[in-house]
């Protein structure tokens, strides 16, 4: 028998207004404000900003603070979001050699043009807690040094002179771009739609398939070519100009991950390539992505399939935190009807069981007789 | 001919210039400037101001193909003078004082009367910010760049 | 493009304008043949009409690839007014587009012209807004089928050539086909894909 069952409606109210209440915390406490959130936990605004697939600082502020820190649940509410804006078109690619470059490293050439730049890292800090930091005591302003204007090649520029390392992606001039959240998952899937599925994947989930063909899911030996940060120019082509227009600038990190190849039949040996880029200050994610971007290419290289990280139904199905949390937690929302029906279908079950041991048990003493 | 379509070519590019300053500008400098800068505010909403969004576009390896990133939100307002000239700005984030202010400024900046004080009060006080910004950015991280040296190892 | 094209005449408030029309369109296609009228209306230069934009602004975006007839593509003002209001790309082709603007229903192109959808998703089909000179002047039409109770009635123009017999082979290819929203001055009545015109008797 089904009986429809309705309530709660207080205690979800109620629950709501002590949520808030929480989320305050001590009311002797200040209230944060969004642009401490902003200047001060910038990486996880980047981070949601990346995986929430939506440039705006002050929008993943505010998903951080409604969200009481919980960065997936931020995701998500940038993620709806989303959905409440028209869409004014798409930008003309970014040219990440010209960034306003704020760090940029490359482990394997030492000397290349327009040098290593270490940014503000966290590469070579002690990992010691600082109870400094705890006393909130003033900040030393940066040093400065006068910028030369070397333009800064990227390191695939460097390879490809002598033909050593494969050209950048192409796909097909007169075909559409592929957009995710236009169109559903199809597999298999060009390399464009995998870029934007990995772009704004769950940064544990890739880093954790990068790991994993480090290990030997996946032969790969990669090489950081080159990581950059900065900010990059924003232009769209809309109808009512001739020109495109500016619309401002926008914080990326890039990773170029270069991987050895021994060559096909066409292909000479030479070096291939990951590619990673992100929104924001996100350089283990943008490494992460580039790994798998290239573990992905598999097909395209004639390599065995065999590992996880190399199996695109697998990781694209699976890498978006926004989809895993809502199958995930679905669980705990009310299964009363179904769950019935499986209590049943045991007791059923245990009846059938019994019934048949029973007889079992009658068989063997009628033989012993 | 040639010359107009030089011209032309030329205004296109200072226009454009000036709506890149105008996007790139923090919106209360710019609203600061405009209110000592007295330029006239008078316009016709044709459209907006309005948020929405553009997905932003990578290149496959960095030159390759294009594939898209995310979204970015962005304001955008178009403005219509008392003296016809029609007015566009497009910017990141979503302040729509910032984009009305800026679509008033692109018309003014039509008007070849009105060009030189759209210059010198608004625009050339915010590029001057914008490239010290720029500058002291690119101080700061020159100040981390590697200089290797060579460790001498063994006798001569 | 320059500064001179007409840009205004847009929705004076696009939120609620596009929500009324959009209300209209739905009651419309969900009752076929009745005739609904439209809470706001556009302003566009010709030939697009107030009610024709009006449905075009309302449904049309920049994900939207538009397609015009030769009368609208041939009007300079009409396309840099649709670009710049509704923000959707014209389409090469009426095959390429989800939606349909036709100025002159007299000379338009049949209807199989345009995307039909698949049969996996029969929703990849075209839309056509037919810009008609009236809902209840033309030839009369009896409506049958979902959302009609008996018969309705509407009688447009101009329309197409030989538009029974193409609604007909419009209708045999369900599920897939296209639907038809007829813009008039007195207002809006839809067609969709599922409604039967009966032949007239007599």
């Amino acid at each position: 028998m089904y009986v429809a069952v309705k309530g709660g409606e207080a205690a979800i109210s109620n629950a709501h207004r002590l949520l808030a209440d929480r989320r305050r915390g001590d009311r002797d406490v200040p209230a944060l404000r969004l642009e401490q959130i902003v200047e001060q936990l910038a990486l996880g605004v980047d981070r949601v900003m990346a995986e929430g697939s939506l440039y705006d600082r002050e929008l993943a502020a505010l998903a951080i603070v409604q969200s009481r820190g919980d960065l997936i649940e931020a995701i998500f509410l940038v993620r709806a979001y989303r959905t409440t804006l028209p869409r004014f078109g798409y930008t003309r690619p970014v040219d990440t050699a010209a960034m306003l470059t704020e760090r940029r490293i490359s482990a394997t050439y030492k000397d290349l043009p327009g040098g290593q730049l270490l940014g503000p890292t966290f590469d070579y800090t002690h990992r010691l807690l600082d109870p400094a930091l705890a006393a909130g005591g003033p900040v030393e302003t940066p040093a400065h040094r006068a910028a030369d204007d070397e333009r800064m090649p990227r390191v695939s520029e460097i390879l490809a002179g002598e033909g050593l390392i494969e050209s950048d992606g192409e796909l097909p001039v007169d075909r559409e771009v592929a957009d995710i959240t236009r169109e559903p998952l199809e597999f298999p899937m060009d390399r464009d739609a995998r870029l934007q599925a990995l772009a704004r994947g769950d940064e544990g989930f890739l880093l954790a398939l990068g790991y994993s063909t480090q290990r030997g899911y996946g032969r790969t030996h990669p090489f950081v070519g080159e990581i950059r940060i900065g900010e990059v120019e924003l232009e769209l082509d809309v109808p009512e100009l001739a020109f495109a227009v500016p619309l401002g600038r926008v914080r990326v990190t890039e990773c170029q991950m270069v991987n050895q190849f021994k060559g096909s039949a066409k292909v000479p040996p030479q070096f291939t390539r990951g590619y990673g880029l992100v929104f924001g200050q996100s350089e283990r994610k943008a490494m992460a992505m580039s790994l798998c971007d290239r573990a992905l290419r598999a097909r395209e290289f004639g390599e065995d399939v065999v590992a996880p990280a190399q199996d695109e139904e697998f990781v694209v199905s699976h890498l978006d935190n926004v989809q895993s949390t809502g199958f995930v937690e679905h669980l705990k929302l009310p299964h009363y009807v179904d769950f019935q029906a499986e209590l049943d279908l045991v007791r059923r079950m245990r009846a059938e069981h019994e019934r048949a041991s029973a007889t079992v048990v009658t068989e063997t003493r009628e033989a012993a007789e | 001919m040639k010359n107009d379509r030089r011209s032309e070519r030329q205004e296109e590019a200072g226009r454009k210039a000036a709506m890149a300053t105008l996007a790139a500008a923090p919106a209360l400098v710019l609203a600061d400037l405009w209110a000592a800068a007295e330029l006239p505010e008078d316009a016709q909403p044709v459209r907006g101001p309005e948020t929405g969004l553009v997905t932003i576009r990578g290149r496959i390896g960095g030159g390759g193909a294009p594939f898209n990133v995310g979204e970015a939100t962005v304001t955008r307002a178009t403005v219509k003078l008392p003296t016809g000239e029609v007015g566009h700005a497009y910017a990141l984030g979503r302040d729509r004082d910032k984009a009305r202010l800026s679509a008033i400024a692109d018309a003014l900046w039509q008007d070849p009367k009105r060009r030189e004080l759209v210059e010198s009060r608004l625009l050339a006080p915010l590029r001057a910010m914008l490239a010290d910004a720029d500058r002291r950015r690119r101080e700061e991280t020159a100040a981390t760049k590697v200089d290797f040296f060579t460790m001498v190892r063994g006798e001569d | 493009m320059g500064t001179t094209d007409r840009l205004d005449g847009g929705f004076a408030d696009p939120i609620f304008a596009a929500q009324g029309v959009f209300r209209a369109v739905m009651d419309a296609m969900a009752r076929p043949g009745t005739i609904r009228q439209l809470a706001a209306l556009a302003a566009p230069p010709a030939p697009l009409t107030p009610a024709g934009a009006a449905v075009a602004l309302t449904l049309c975006d920049h994900e939207t690839a538009i397609w015009l007839d030769p009368a609208l593509q041939a009007s300079r003002a009409a396309v840099a007014w649709l670009g710049f209001h509704a923000g959707a790309p014209l389409a090469r082709t009426p095959a390429d587009a989800q939606f349909a603007i036709v100025s002159a229903p007299g000379d338009s192109i049949s209807l199989e012209n345009f995307a039909q959808g698949t049969q996996e998703y029969p929703d990849r089909s075209a839309t056509l807004i037919l810009q008609v000179e009236t809902l209840s002047r033309g030839q009369p039409l009896v409506l049958r089928g979902p959302g009609i109770a008996t018969t309705a009635m509407i009688a447009p123009a101009p329309l197409p050539r030989h538009f029974v017999e193409q609604w007909r082979q419009n209708g045999a290819r369900f599920p897939r086909g296209v639907d038809i929203v007829l813009a008039a001055p007195e207002g809006i009545a839809c067609l969709p894909r599922t409604t039967r015109i009966e032949p007239k008797e007599g």
